[in-house]
């Protein structure tokens, strides 16, 4: 009610009430001194009349006062003034805490953003991506993420759909941008109309590209984003209407996105409009990422039954060429629709390893509250008979664990205060490091919702482990604690029985945790064995460049600068071998594909599609990729043309049998296209990173006939080319390099200098982030295990003085009683290793999908695991153990 | 050592029952309003000092009827010439103070009635 004043009236009104009763003394004084007396024995009449004036002044006050709020107060004071006095206990809890909560906290945060927080769109709920699977096309599983979208389903979906809002297709990919000081590549992506409509976020300046900005031959524009406008321009808003040139192709300059906007998960400097010509389109085409915005309320399930209708009219509407009936070979393909939120995209399969490092360290929670729930009954042990005192003197049970549990709940507040900050240092230490492919890593912060999760960890912790020992001391029965204060009791069974059963839940707990970092570990020992088909990737150098046809037209002459580049940067010193190819192996950019038929096999079954890549002379000698038969291409091939390509390895055997019978073999790609013949075949080479099977592969020389008529040639015109030097990933190879790129072409642009050793470390990014998350909440577990393990042998040990010393004088051997304290630690290690081991066999299999060559039930992890937890049991006991049998039993005998 | 909560009470030969000082308190500033000193002068008085009240008890029960707006008081200078702090009997304290007398006498009576069954036919 009005109690918020009565605060502020009360140092008046307490002011009154001690002055009105300090006159009431005074008029008493004086009229009994009229009456006679002296002036002391008048005051002692008076206050002896008066009563207890500080009492009576207390329950006056007491009547202004909120009962409930300011007894808290009072017993808060109490809590903070007992922590105080062991200021040592009241740290490791804190700290031990803050440590627990810190970590819980900042790895919900990050689970809160990545996991839970809509996407940054508006009505996000409604966007979805439109992914389409064929499971009928053989091959296409070596294909990540399923069958993307051609420009004509694009056309047919944005014009016959019923029922999205809007719709679009893009692609991410590289372009030079030149006139703006150094020529530089920047990360583009290109969309269509229909994008920008579909995430809805307006620009924050300028305006979105236009469909007319759509038509390949309508008004070139642009839009930037806010990094890259900060970056190139320093923000300046005038910047709209100027003018940049984009591969060579001068486009307007006509908005720019505001800060933190990513298309789905692509950050990019410029968004270019994809510009499709309605005229050319064929059925084929399948490079793009469709998104779109179901109108309200539309459920995924009936927007797939759209797409599913439209199929059809697409075969249909668009053909890939006089002659050829696409439309039955499509069919064969069963193209199927399994649209999918747009936040199951952005996240991927990062959830399963989130949501198990969660609950890893949510274990090592638990194991943090055991241990200070330990403390805690050691702490309340030391208090029992001042406790049973009052419990005597009447004090409720309610009263005394009331108090008991509010010193817990202090202390897990306390500690979760100090977590926050632990959380935030990790976070911000997070994004410093940004691991790599974890999703919305910039949009993970501290919000109300962690904080709520904080306090609800806090609040939690403390009710956990305060209620032990609170629910164990509030019903001690008064006699029994009064009497024995260890004369006559050496150790009360019932007492280190709640500490035993703590100690076997860690053990448990720790084991499990212990078992999953293991196999984490045998998990990425597996991956270091796997030959991911090259050979010292630190030694290897990339780089990536771009052509553009604005730039230099004939496709030969781009061979030939090309070729040129090669040459120059063979000449660098130190550089043993040069190639490029259209990408480094596990460099993640989209590979182009094709159904690909040899020569005399059967056209009846459904012509698997193959992986293509192109590649130059040297190559394989420069990525240390072993040819296993036949011999690498030669630039005399490429000049004359001469149709000849590479197989890998797996290709060969699947369709010859043996590597070497697949020399001479001719293969094709269409049917109209010219024959070429298999001249070399290489090893496997994991091309999606060292999880995954090394897919079936086609090299093309860097130069081939192109689709578009018998005559035309078309190259790969943005490549990534590999030097292997000693001197790779060194400054000076780097300026070199670009000294040489510079020398044949000085508007080429740079990018993705690294060695491969980085592109191989990023593809096990996942695994190692996972490794050294459960590795460090395994070393937790264990270490809090040990001493969870030590302090409750230790405190027997104490709390046995006196029987050890009996047993002693009595003439027990000193290994005997070092045994028998070790025994009781054996004998709860292995209860705890049991129900461990049993939790972890049905644990395990939840974290298959993150195994590589090892099964979840390793049985060199479970035994290994075993034995470190119980040698460490065995020594965390025998050196308390040892100081037992170090016991001088006249003094044991004397002491208390 | 931790306080218990509730004060201790002091035993007395009679404790008076709770309310009971209120009641008498309101009683007295109907008549008059009066400073705490004199409210217990009046108390002594006209109970021809059968109750033995510590004088300072008084406060507690001021304090309560203040808090309910059963009273109100002020700083002011008395016939005497001492500062005295002088408290009023409100409109809602002369309500309470007729419910209280008569759920009391009920109660008396009640009291009465099983202490002294004889007397039993008084109604």
């Amino acid at each position: 009610m009005n109690w918020l004043p009565d605060i502020f009236r009360r140092r008046k009104i307490y002011g009154d009430l001690a002055e009105e009763m300090r006159l009431h003394l005074e008029e008493r004084t004086e009229q009994l001194m009229s009456e006679g007396m002296s002036r002391k024995e008048a005051e002692q009449t008076a206050r002896r009349a008066f009563g207890n004036s500080t009492l009576l002044e207390e329950r006056s006050r007491q009547v202004w006062q909120m009962p409930l709020v300011e007894s808290l107060g009072s017993d808060l004071k109490l809590v903070f003034r007992r922590l105080r006095k062991s200021p040592g206990f009241a740290a490791t809890v804190i700290l031990t805490l803050a440590i627990g909560i810190g970590a819980n906290t900042a790895v919900f945060s990050v689970l809160n953003s990545v996991l839970f927080k809509p996407l940054p769109y508006p009505d996000a709920e409604q966007l979805v991506a439109l992914h389409l699977i064929a499971p009928g096309a053989a091959g296409l599983a070596d294909f990540s993420n399923g069958l993307r979208l051609s420009p004509s389903m694009y056309f047919t979906f944005a014009e016959q759909n019923r029922t999205f809002q809007s719709l679009g297709v893009w692609i991410a990919g590289t372009g030079n941008v030149t006139g703006l000081a150094q020529p530089h590549e920047v990360h583009t992506a290109s969309i269509t109309d229909g994008v920008l409509q579909t995430l809805n976020v307006p620009p924050s300046l300028g305006r979105w590209l236009l469909s007319a900005e759509q038509n390949p031959h309508g008004p070139k524009a642009v839009m930037l984003s806010y990094g890259y406008w900060q970056r190139r321009f320093g923000g300046d808003p005038s910047v709209i209407g100027r003018s940049i040139e984009v591969d060579s192709q001068p486009r307007q300059i006509v908005g720019v996105m505001p800060q933190g906007f990513r298309l789905v998960n692509a950050d990019f400097d410029l968004l270019v409009p994809l510009g499709f010509d309605r005229n050319k389109q064929t059925l084929a085409g399948f490079g793009f990422q469709g998104i779109a915005r179901l109108k309200p309320g539309v459920p995924i399930t009936q927007a797939n039954a759209d797409v599913t209708r439209m199929l059809p009219i697409w075969m249909d509407s668009w053909s890939n060429g006089p002659g050829i009936d696409s439309h039955s070979f499509y069919q064969q393909w069963r193209i199927t629709p399994a649209l999918r939120p747009l936040k199951e995209e952005v996240i991927g399969g990062v959830g399963n390893v989130l949501w198990l490092v969660m609950g890893t360290i949510g274990v090592v929670m638990l194991i943090a509250c055991t241990n200070v729930a330990n403390l805690l009954l050691v702490r309340a042990d030391a208090r029992r008979q001042e406790l049973a005192v009052r419990a005597a003197l009447g004090a409720g049970r309610a009263r005394i664990a009331w108090e008991l549990l509010l010193e817990s709940l202090c202390l897990g507040l306390l500690g979760g205060l100090l977590g926050v900050g632990i959380a935030y240092a990790g976070l911000r230490m997070l994004a410093a490091i940004g691991p790599a492919n974890l999703p919305r890593l910039g949009e993970i912060s501290l919000d109300v919702r962690s904080l709520g999760f904080t306090i609800f960890l806090s609040v939690l912790s403390g009710l956990l482990f305060g209620s032990i020992p609170a629910l164990r001391y509030a019903r001690a029965r008064t006699s029994a604690a009064l009497r024995g204060t260890g004369r006559t009791a050496s150790l009360s069974r019932e007492r280190q029985h709640s500490r035993d059963l703590l100690v076997v839940a860690q053990v448990a707990m720790a084991l499990v945790l212990l078992v999953s970092a293991m196999l984490m570990i045998r998990t990425f020992q597996a991956l270091r064995h796997v030959e991911p088909g090259f050979f010292r990737p630190e030694h290897v150098q990339t780089m990536r460049t771009s052509i553009p046809a604005s730039l230099v037209a004939d496709p030969q002459q781009v061979t030939r600068i090309q070729n040129s580049i090669a040459d120059k940067l063979a000449a660098i010193p130190g550089v043993t071998s040069v190639g490029f190819a259209s990408s480094a192996p596990m460099e993640r950019i989209e590979f182009l594909w094709n159904s690909i038929h040899f020569e005399g096999k059967s056209m009846g079954e459904v012509t698997p599609l193959r992986l293509f890549k192109n590649v130059s002379p040297d190559y394989f000698l420069t990525t240390g990729t072993r040819l296993v038969a036949g011999r690498e291409l030669t630039w005399t091939d490429v000049y004359g043309q001469r149709p000849v390509a590479i197989i890998s390895e797996n290709l060969a055997r699947e369709s010859f049998g043996t590597p070497s019978a697949a020399l001479g073999k001719r293969l094709q790609e269409f049917p109209d296209m010219p024959w070429y013949e298999v001249v070399g075949v290489v090893e496997d080479v994991r091309e999606n990173g060292v999880q995954d099977k090394a897919p079936a592969m086609v090299y093309w020389p860097s130069m081939t006939y192109g689709i578009y008529g018998p005559h035309t040639f078309d190259a790969q015109r943005t490549v990534t080319f590999v030097l292997r030097s000693d001197r790779a990933g060194t400054e000076g190879l780097l300026s070199e390099m670009q000294q040489a790129v510079w020398s044949v072409n000085a508007n080429l642009p740079l990018a993705s200098l690294r060695t491969m050793q980085e592109i191989y470390s990023q593809s096990l990014a996942r695994t190692s982030f996972t490794l050294v998350m459960l590795g460090i909440a395994g070393t937790m577990a264990f270490v809090l295990g040990i001493i969870g393990i030590y302090g409750v042998i230790s405190y027997a040990v104490l709390q046995r003085t006196r029987e050890i010393g009996i047993r002693l004088a009595l003439g027990e051997q000193k290994g005997r009683l070092r045994w028998m304290f070790v025994r009781s630690a054996l004998a709860l290690t292995g209860i705890g290793v049991a129900i461990g081991l049993a939790a972890s066999v049905g644990l395990m299999r939840l974290m298959k999908s993150l195994l590589f060559g090892v099964s979840p039930l390793d049985p060199f992890t479970y035994v290994s695991v075993m034995i470190v937890l119980a040698a460490s049991a065995v020594l965390a006991s025998y050196l308390p153990a040892r100081r037992a049998a170090a016991v001088n039993p006249v003094e044991a005998l004397r002491a208390e | 050592m931790p306080v218990a909560n509730k004060p201790m009470t002091k035993s007395t030969a009679r404790d008076l029952f709770p309310g009971a000082l209120e009641m008498m308190i309101l009683q007295s500033l109907r008549r008059q309003p009066a400073h705490g000193y004199a409210l217990v002068q009046h108390i002594q008085q006209r109970s021809n000092n059968l109750l033995q009240v510590e004088e300072g008890s008084l406060y507690p029960a001021l304090q309560r009827l203040l808090k309910a707006d059963l009273v109100k008081a002020r700083w002011d200078v008395s016939s005497t010439n001492r500062r005295v702090r002088t408290y009023q009997i409100t409109a809602s304290g002369l309500r309470r103070l007729e419910q209280e007398i008569s759920s009391f006498e009920q109660m008396f009576e009640g009291i009465s009635l099983v202490l002294n069954p004889g007397k039993s036919t008084a109604t």
